[in-house]
Formats: structure tokens, C-alpha cells, sequence
């Protein structure tokens, strides 16, 4: 391991680290726009040239390897007048556009700028090279060629990550331009993560553009629900609003990347069929009721049927879009209960998936079920026919649309046979129109919780926004059921749950909040 | 030196047919050095030679060899630089055309010597000619055994292929070179790694000027210590420069290493023209700084015009009287840079225009110029070196330096005037945004 001194501290790093890489482990950024973690090294920018002691010339962070003895200074006056000159030269041709680019506020131009040069313009306006502006590309990317500084990020995700090769530099000199190749259009799986990379307004999103400022906004980790690989994401997000999923870094899972469908599915968390309020059946419809008085009625009945009908009289249907913690409470209720669970697993037959992140499978925990043991699909047919054959006296629907799933018919038969049907869920579909009870409960944005992608890792979410009305989270109201029907302490959060379900179920011995971080950890039996 | 070497088709009628050649002594030094050297012993002898090389950067030859890794899997591969595409230069272009088996000589044994199966020759693309007469000499050597397989029964094969180039400066540069003949855009690749461990195709590869490997043949015939006894021992060998200007008679000359700049000038070349004063030498191709008249009496070898301020480049020795301008030749050259930058790097791909901008106002007198100009020129050049990819950005700040420093005064007169006082220029066109 060499040992290497950057900015008068000394370090010692593994081998094959570039500098920019050994600076960044001290905490030491050098600025720098083409280079990128996931991608080659261009080296092209020239904004991260540093000063190493017995080279002649500045070298580039970004592509000069660590060796034994390096002395590196990132901020001495030759660094600097460099790191001025490159920004000079890329603001001559660059418009003037910050207060009508929707990426001002996360421009690495506009921050490097401030922190780095502040220098008036010796370029005279009129002398700028005109390009074109606002080219929609793609369904999701818009590009402005005068903001582009050429740092090829966005090319070389499309050639190296992507291999769809739809953007290319054509032209030469400062003449040049990110173009899309001749007949394509920049409408892979994957377009999106152009925009996260661009470092500049030359690509946003047509999605996102002019919707909110982005310093207005906040941001939670959290996890994306809409396939089995678990991307792991920030929401942005303000006033109890979602305004856009971003990927988050994790190596183990989707490395910097999400596939456009994981990112625009934060508008799925905010539809406008979304349950506000615990309903209960009155004569005819629906009565808005309070929670007390909802879970009280839930309680009660699913009580009363279960001593009355004995074992088995109650069904239990859990969808791989709870969280473990939900899974692990339901599993509880049912045992008080004396309740057959089955779990459901559905994805859209066909579904988009690839090789890459993309999985057929559309939920997010159905790994997360089999590792409490149960198996998804196992049983729910059995229970829609006992329920159909008037052999079910009550019946729990958690976060799942049965008739959306089976053949509706079938299951429409089933619901209506069923003298007790409870709906937990996010949304408002079509079964909870058979429902006597209707409890609203929080999206994975809404509220903290786990769950367990495909290859078997758990990975956290946390609460980004406030659940609207009086939603609340699932685990909040499955523990309240669970302490009623069985008895038992309150949770004090889904942490306290996750630690109940580690406590009991071996495969997630040992795991905790704090133990899964913010990269999460495989499970136990998936890490053997 | 009286005998010419690379220059021998200018004494030997029709030298590029292949019995004409032969009839010479051609391939000898290939079948000498295929039967009796092995291929480390080759190496050793262009070390020994002291050969550097012709294509502007003057890197010892042998020792770019050695650089290739001992052992390996992967093919190793030959680029035979023809692009010569630096202005003012002319010289590969007559071997090419006039002998291009002496470049072939040179390619087999520089093969053999670095244990390559495959050559390519790139070739600017507006030497159609010359690809043509590559080609044919190409054709003719493979139906005499002396390229394909088992070359002169030796055992050793090789192929060579012509590609030829699409018109881009920047393809001449050895890693810009390598992608082109990749099939993508010409742009110079980040360094490391080089090219000796990872060029063409990812394997191995070395580019050699067509001056440098023409070279290798008579070293085979006449020994290291011949090669190394023209010129300076530390840049020695016989040299192509080529004149162009206003000179009596411009053209190549094939004269030991180290002639000075004056003798090539006034002796060689006949002297200024119509009996005007020296006023501006540009020794080594547009991208070199450029000397004053007062500044010629040096030795025209890599490290003494290197001492001089300059650099000896690809010898395009341009020479310029009193009726130039010397804001225009700068404005001429800054202007052929922006249009060749490739456009990957920042300081590189601004810098070129925004020089070039500059020195069109001050030749051109829009009125926006000031004195403060020159200082800004010098300030632009200055950031744009040593700080990129490839070198071409020193190519384009360093003349524009030189100028501007030397003929400072020059400079500022244009300014003050808002207006050249030399004779009236026609302004070239300004580039389309969209060209
Ligand atoms: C911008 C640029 C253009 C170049 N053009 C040429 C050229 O046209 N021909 C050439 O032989 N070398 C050219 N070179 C030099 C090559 O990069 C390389 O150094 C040379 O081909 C190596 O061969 P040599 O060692 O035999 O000289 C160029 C270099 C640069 C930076
Ligand atoms: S569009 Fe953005 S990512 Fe692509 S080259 Fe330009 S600045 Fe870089
Ligand atoms: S691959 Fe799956 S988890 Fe990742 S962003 Fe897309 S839908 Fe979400
Ligand atoms: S220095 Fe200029 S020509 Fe060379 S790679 Fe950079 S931009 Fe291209
Ligand atoms: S970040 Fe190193 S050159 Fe761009």
C-alpha cells in the first residue's frame, strides 16, 4: 500500500487508487467534470490538474495512479491559476442562461465558479459560438448544446454502460457538439441517468425541468419499490411532495444507476387514488371513520369470526409489497388468529426486464417473504376458492388488488362471499369496493421500513414525506391489530419491529437499523 | 553530404518499380537482416544508431521498442505515421511517392526487429497518390516474397496495409492515429497508457514516422556507428528538411543532422527571394516558435534548435521576408489550429478559438483591439500549455507566443493603428457555426 502526502496530510491507500480517488478518502475534493466513478477516464476537462512534486507539469487527478512517496498539493497557487485558466475556458462560449437553466443550484459550472475563479469575462458576447437550445432528445432528456462543456459523461455511459451509443460529439474544436447519432433517439431503459451525470443544464429532465428550484428541495434515502433489484434512490421532495427519484451509489446493487421506469415511478406514490382516511361499510357505502373506531371494528369482528369459525377460518393475503416489518406483524396477527396466510408475488406477464438492473419481478420484497417463510403464490388460489366456496369467514387483503392479479371474475365471486373482507392498502381499487373495512396505510416514501431484494439483500428506507390525511404507517397499524388480537408490548417504530423479526426469524439474525446502514446487508441465508 | 540516401530517387530514374530498385542493392539490408540478426540484436543496433525520431518529437527509436512487454499474448502492431499533415512539411510525401520500397525495407525490418505480424501504413487521406503508389509497391514486394508469408524463405511473415486518412491534423497524432484506425473519431487518447502497451486494438503497438523507419535499412547496411558519426552523436543521421517561403529554391533537402539554419537558407535553398531581407524562420512546422533573422545560426539538429528556443519538429523550415506580416502569419496558423483542435480538451478546444479571435481583430482592425491584446494573447497561450492530452495545444500556443514575444512591437502597432500597415489582406472567412 503506498503511502502518498496530499495537501500536507499523509495517507496510505490501496493500490491502482488514482489521486483523485486517494484525495477524495481524505475528504479532499479536486474539482473535476469529466470523471466519473462509473465511467472510463476521459481526462478531457482539465479541471482536476494538481501540482505533483518532481513532475514538470501539472498532472491530472483523475488519471494519474498513486505511487510511494507522491507529494500532492491541490490548492497551491499553480493548482490554481490552472484550475482558473480551465474555467475561463469554459465560460467563453458558455451562455448566459443561470436564471432560466433549471440546473442552476446543482451546476458543477456555476459551483466551481464561486469557489474557484470569480474572475469578470475577458470574452466579448457577441464573439460566443452559437449552438442549438432546448432539442427534446428523448421522452425524459431535453439537451441545450451551448451549455454543454464536452466532458463525454453522457456518451460514455451510452457506449459503456448502456451500449445503445445514441449521443455522440460531432464536429471539432469549439465547434463541437453533443448531437444524437444519425436515426436514433435517446429512449433506452436507462436515458435518465444522463441527466444525474451531465454536470452541467445541457441535459435535464423533461420530467423534473421547471418544476421546482432545486435548492428548495429536501432529500431522503431510500429505496426504489417498483422491481425486485432494489435501486437504491433519494427522494427529493418538499411540502409533502415528491418531485423525483435520483439514483444512490451503492456498488453492491445498481452502482450510480436506475432504469427510467424506477424513476418515474414516484408519481405511482402520489396518485390520485390515494386512501386518506380509515373507511368503514355503512348500509350502502363507504363512511370515513376515525382510527379508533376502525381498528376497533377490525379487531372486533376478525376476533369474534376466528373463535366462532375456529383454525383456518380467517385468510391472510400479503403482498411482496409490504415490508418485512409488515410481513413479520401480519405473520403475528395471523397466528393469533389462527389464520392461513398466503403470500402473492404478481408482475405484469411480459414485463420489461434485462441483464443489467431490471427485474421481471415487479415488487420489491418477494425475497423478503421467502425469507420469513412463505411462498409467494403458494396459496392464494387455495384461499380465493375456499372463500368462493363460502369456507372463509374472514379475509385480509394487504397491500394487494386481488382482482387486478387473478381472474377478476373469480375473484370478484370470492370477495363477495366473504362475510368479512379488510383492506390495508395505499390506494383505492378495486377490492377495497368489497371491503367492510378500509384502512389507508403509507407508501415506502411515507414511512421507515425494510425490504429484501432479489438477491437477497435488506436494505432501509426511511419516511421522506408526511403520509397525506390521516394515513399512517403500515407497521404502526398491523402492531396495533397484532397487540389487540394477541396481546403483547407496542412497537415503538419499525425499528423496534425489525428487531422483533431479526430476533425471531434466522435469516435476518443479527441485522438491525444501524447494522444495515445505508447500504443495506445481505441476509443471512443469502449470504451463504 | 554528397552521397543522398533517402533522397536517392532524385538520382536513380524511376527508383519506385521494384527491378529498378533491386537493381540498386534494394533488400539487401532486408534479407541481411531477416538471415543473420535476430530481432533483439536489431533493436541493439538502432539503440546503438542513436536514431530519433522524424515525425517531431524526437524520441530515441530504440528505446520506443524497448518499451514493448518481453512477453506477450496479444499481437504486436506497426502504425507507419504518413499523415504528415504539419504545415510546411514535405518530406515523407517524396519517399512515399518516389520510394516507397525503401519505406517497405524499413517496415520489414523494423517488423522483424519488434516481432510484428501486421503493419499498417496510415496516410493522409489527400495523398492519393501516394496511397496508390503504396499500394503497387506493396503488390509488387508480396508477388516477390518479400511480405505475406515467409518472407525470403526466412520464416517471418508480415502484411502491411494502406489506410488511408480522412483530412483531420489531429489523426497524425500517434494515439489520435490508433483510433482513427480503429474506425472512431481521431481523438488522442489519455496517456497513460502508451501506446507500446496498449495501442491498436488494445495490444501492443508502435508508430513510427515514414522518415524514421526509411532510416532503418541503410543503418542495417552501414552500421550504428556509420548512422551515429552524421551530425551530433545524440541526434545524428541524415535528415529531410524541407523549405518553403520565400527562399530562390524552395524544396527537400537531404542534409546531415546539425547543418546550420543559415547554410540550409542561404546555401541550399538559394536564398531570400528577389534579393529581400530575412525577416521570420519558422524551423520546425507551423506548430514550432518561430526564430528572427537574427536568430538563424544554429544547428539544425533536435537538441540544439532546442537550446535555440524552438524545436527542430518535422524540419518544415519556413522562410519569411520583410513584406510579412507577422500579425497575419500569426493570425494564419492560430486560425489552422482551432480549425484542427479536436475539440476533447477544455483549454485546448477554447483556447484555439479564442487565439484565434484575438489575432483576427488585431490583423483585421475591427477597431475592438487594444494593446492590452498582446498581453491577453501571451496570458491565453501560456494557459493553454502543458495542460492537455496531446500536444496540440503547445502546438498552437507556442507560435503564437513566439510571435507575439518577438515581434512584440509589431503587435501593438497593429493595435494602435486598428488596422495591419502592411500591405491590404483579404479577411478569410470566419467558421459557420454549423459548417
Ligand atoms: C497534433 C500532432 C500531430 C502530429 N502529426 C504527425 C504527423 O503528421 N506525422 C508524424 O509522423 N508524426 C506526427 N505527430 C507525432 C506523432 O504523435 C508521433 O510522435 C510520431 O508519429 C512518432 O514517430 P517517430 O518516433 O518515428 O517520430 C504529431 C503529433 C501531434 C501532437
Ligand atoms: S451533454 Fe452534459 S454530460 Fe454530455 S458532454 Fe455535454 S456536459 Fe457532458
Ligand atoms: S431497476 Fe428496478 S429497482 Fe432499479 S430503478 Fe428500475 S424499477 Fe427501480
Ligand atoms: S490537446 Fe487539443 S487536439 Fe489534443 S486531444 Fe486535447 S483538444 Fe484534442
Ligand atoms: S476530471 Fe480529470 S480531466 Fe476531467
Amino acid at each position: 500500500m503506498p503511502t502518498l502526502e496530499i495537501d500536507g496530510q499523509r495517507t496510505e491507500v490501496p493500490d491502482g487508487l488514482t489521486v483523485i480517488q486517494a484525495a477524495e478518502r481524505l475528504g479532499i475534493e479536486i474539482p473535476h467534470y469529466c470523471w466519473h466513478p462509473g465511467l472510463s477516464i476521459a481526462g478531457n476537462c482539465r479541471m482536476c490538474l494538481v501540482e505533483i512534486e518532481k513532475n514538470p507539469k501539472l498532472q491530472i487527478a483523475c488519471n494519474t495512479r498513486v505511487a510511494d512517496g507522491m507529494v500532492v498539493h491541490t490548492t497551491n497557487e499553480k493548482t490554481k491559476t490552472a484550475q482558473r485558466a480551465v474555467l475561463e475556458f469554459l465560460l467563453i462560449n458558455h451562455p448566459i442562461d443561470c436564471p432560466v437553466c433549471d440546473q442552476a443550484g446543482e451546476c458543477k459550472l456555476q459551483e466551481y465558479y464561486m469557489d474557484y475563479d470569480r474572475q469578470r469575462s475577458r470574452f466579448p458576447l457577441p464573439a460566443k459560438v452559437r449552438k442549438k437550445k432546448a432539442i427534446p432528445i428523448g421522452p425524459l432528456v431535453m439537451l441545450d448544446q451551448e451549455r454543454c462543456i464536452l466532458c463525454a459523461r453522457c456518451t460514455r455511459f451510452l457506449d459503456e454502460v448502456t451500449h445503445t451509443s445514441e449521443l455522440a460529439i460531432y464536429e471539432r474544436g469549439d465547434h463541437c457538439e453533443i448531437e444524437l447519432a444519425p436515426g436514433k433517439v435517446l429512449d433506452n431503459p436507462y436515458s435518465g441517468n444522463v441527466v444525474d451525470i451531465c454536470p452541467v443544464g445541457a441535459l435535464t429532465s423533461r420530467d423534473f425541468r421547471f418544476r421546482a428550484r432545486v435548492w428548495y428541495l429536501e432529500r431522503a434515502d431510500s429505496v426504489c419499490g417498483a422491481c425486485a433489484n432494489g435501486c437504491n434512490i433519494e427522494i427529493y421532495h418538499r411540502e409533502g411532495r415528491i418531485f423525483r427519484f435520483q439514483p444512490r451509489q451503492n456498488a453492491a446493487v445498481n452502482q450510480y444507476w436506475m432504469c427510467d421506469a424506477g424513476r418515474l415511478s414516484y408519481r405511482d406514490l402520489q396518485g390520485e387514488g390515494r386512501l386518506t382516511h380509515p373507511l368503514v361499510r355503512g348500509e350502502d357505502e363507504f363512511l370515513p371513520s376515525t382510527w379508533s373506531s376502525a381498528i376497533g371494528q377490525v379487531t372486533g369482528r376478525l376476533g369474534d369470526l376466528a373463535r366462532e369459525h375456529g383454525p383456518g377460518s380467517v385468510g391472510i393475503v400479503v403482498s411482496a409489497r409490504a415490508p418485512n416489518e409488515e410481513i413479520f406483524l401480519l405473520r403475528r396477527l395471523g397466528a393469533a388468529l389462527s389464520a392461513r396466510i398466503a403470500a402473492l408475488s404478481w408482475s405484469p406477464p411480459g414485463a420489461f426486464h434485462d441483464d443489467f438492473l431490471v427485474k421481471a419481478d415487479k415488487n420489491p420484497n418477494t425475497e423478503g417473504l421467502r425469507l420469513q417463510g412463505l411462498v409467494p403464490d403458494g396459496e392464494v388460489d387455495q384461499l380465493l376458492e375456499a372463500a368462493g366456496a363460502g369456507r372463509l369467514a374472514a379475509l385480509v387483503l394487504h397491500r394487494t388488488d386481488l382482482t387486478a392479479w387473478r381472474d377478476a371474475a373469480v375473484v370478484r365471486a370470492a370477495l363477495e362471499r366473504v362475510p368479512c373482507l379488510v383492506v390495508l392498502d395505499t390506494d383505492r381499487r378495486e377490492a377495497s369496493e368489497y371491503a367492510d373495512v378500509v384502512l389507508p396505510i403509507a407508501t415506502y416514501a411515507e414511512c421507515d421500513g425494510t425490504f429484501t431484494n432479489h438477491a437477497g439483500r435488506v436494505q432501509r428506507f426511511s419516511a421522506a414525506v408526511s403520509p397525506p390525511g390521516e394515513v399512517r404507517a403500515g407497521w404502526l397499524v398491523l402492531a396495533e391489530l397484532a397487540a389487540r388480537l394477541a396481546g403483547g408490548e407496542p412497537f415503538a417504530g419499525a425499528e423496534a419491529v425489525f428487531a422483533a423479526l431479526a430476533e425471531e426469524c434466522a435469516a435476518f439474525r443479527g441485522l438491525s437499523y444501524s447494522a444495515l446502514g445505508s447500504d443495506g446487508r445481505p441476509a443471512a441465508s443469502a449470504a451463504t | 553530404m554528397a552521397e543522398r540516401l533517402l533522397l536517392r530517387c532524385r538520382d536513380i530514374p524511376d527508383l519506385r518499380r521494384l527491378d529498378v530498385y533491386t537493381a540498386h542493392g534494394g533488400y539487401q539490408a532486408t534479407r541481411q537482416a531477416l538471415t543473420t540478426c535476430s530481432p533483439e540484436q536489431l533493436v541493439d543496433m538502432v539503440k546503438a544508431s542513436n536514431l530519433r525520431g522524424r515525425g517531431g518529437a524526437g524520441f530515441p527509436t530504440g528505446l520506443k521498442w524497448s518499451f514493448l512487454p518481453k512477453q506477450t499474448a496479444k499481437p504486436i502492431y506497426l502504425a507507419v505515421n504518413a499523415d504528415e499533415s504539419e504545415p510546411g512539411t514535405f518530406k515523407d510525401r517524396v519517399i512515399i511517392e518516389q520510394d516507397p520500397h525503401q519505406l517497405l525495407e524499413g517496415i520489414i525490418i523494423s517488423a522483424y526487429a519488434i516481432r510484428c505480424h501486421t503493419a499498417y501504413i496510415y496516410i493522409r487521406g489527400e495523398f492519393a497518390l501516394g496511397a496508390e503508389r503504396l499500394e503497387a509497391a506493396i503488390a509488387e514486394a508480396r508477388s516477390a516474397g518479400l511480405l505475406g508469408r515467409d518472407i525470403l524463405g526466412t520464416g517471418f511473415d508480415l502484411d502491411v496495409w494502406v489506410h488511408r486518412g480522412a483530412g483531420a491534423y489531429i489523426c497524425g497524432e500517434e494515439t489520435g492515429l490508433i483510433e482513427s484506425l480503429e474506425g472512431k473519431r481521431g481523438y488522442p487518447r489519455v496517456k497513460p497508457p502508451f501506446p507500446a502497451v496498449h495501442g491498436l486494438f488494445g495490444c501492443p503497438t508502435i508508430v513510427n514516422n515514414v522518415e524514421t523507419l526509411a532510416c532503418v535499412p541503410h543503418i542495417v547496411l552501414r552500421g550504428a556507428d556509420w548512422f551515429r558519426s552524421i551530425g551530433p552523436e545524440k541526434s545524428p543521421g541524415p535528415k529531410l528538411f524541407c523549405v518553403s517561403g520565400h527562399v530562390e529554391r524552395p524544396g527537400t533537402y537531404e542534409l546531415p543532422m546539425g547543418t546550420p539554419l543559415r547554410e540550409i537558407i542561404y546555401t541550399h535553398a538559394g536564398g531570400i527571394r528577389g534579393g529581400r531581407k530575412l525577416k521570420a524562420v519558422i524551423p520546425g512546422g507551423a506548430s514550432m516558435p518561430v526564430f528572427t533573422a537574427d536568430e538563424i545560426d544554429v544547428s539544425m539538429d533536435m537538441d540544439s534548435v532546442q537550446k535555440a528556443g524552438s524545436f527542430l519538429g518535422s524540419a518544415g523550415i519556413m522562410v519569411m521576408d520583410e513584406t510579412v506580416c507577422m500579425v497575419w502569419a500569426a493570425f494564419v496558423i492560430g486560425r489552422f489550429f482551432h480549425h484542427e483542435s479536436c475539440g476533447q480538451c477544455t483549454p485546448c478546444r477554447e483556447g484555439t478559438g479564442w487565439l484565434e479571435k484575438v489575432l483576427r481583430r488585431l490583423e483585421f482592425g475591427d477597431g475592438s483591439a487594444t494593446a492590452a491584446d498582446v498581453d491577453l494573447l501571451l496570458n491565453i497561450a501560456g494557459n493553454m500549455m502543458g495542460t492537455t492530452i496531446c500536444a496540440l495545444s503547445d502546438a498552437a500556443a507556442m507560435p503564437a507566443r513566439a510571435f507575439a514575444t518577438k515581434f512584440r512591437a509589431e503587435f501593438e502597432q497593429h493595435a494602435t493603428l486598428g488596422r495591419c500597415p502592411f500591405r491590404p489582406v483579404v479577411e478569410p472567412p470566419r467558421r459557420h457555426a454549423h459548417a
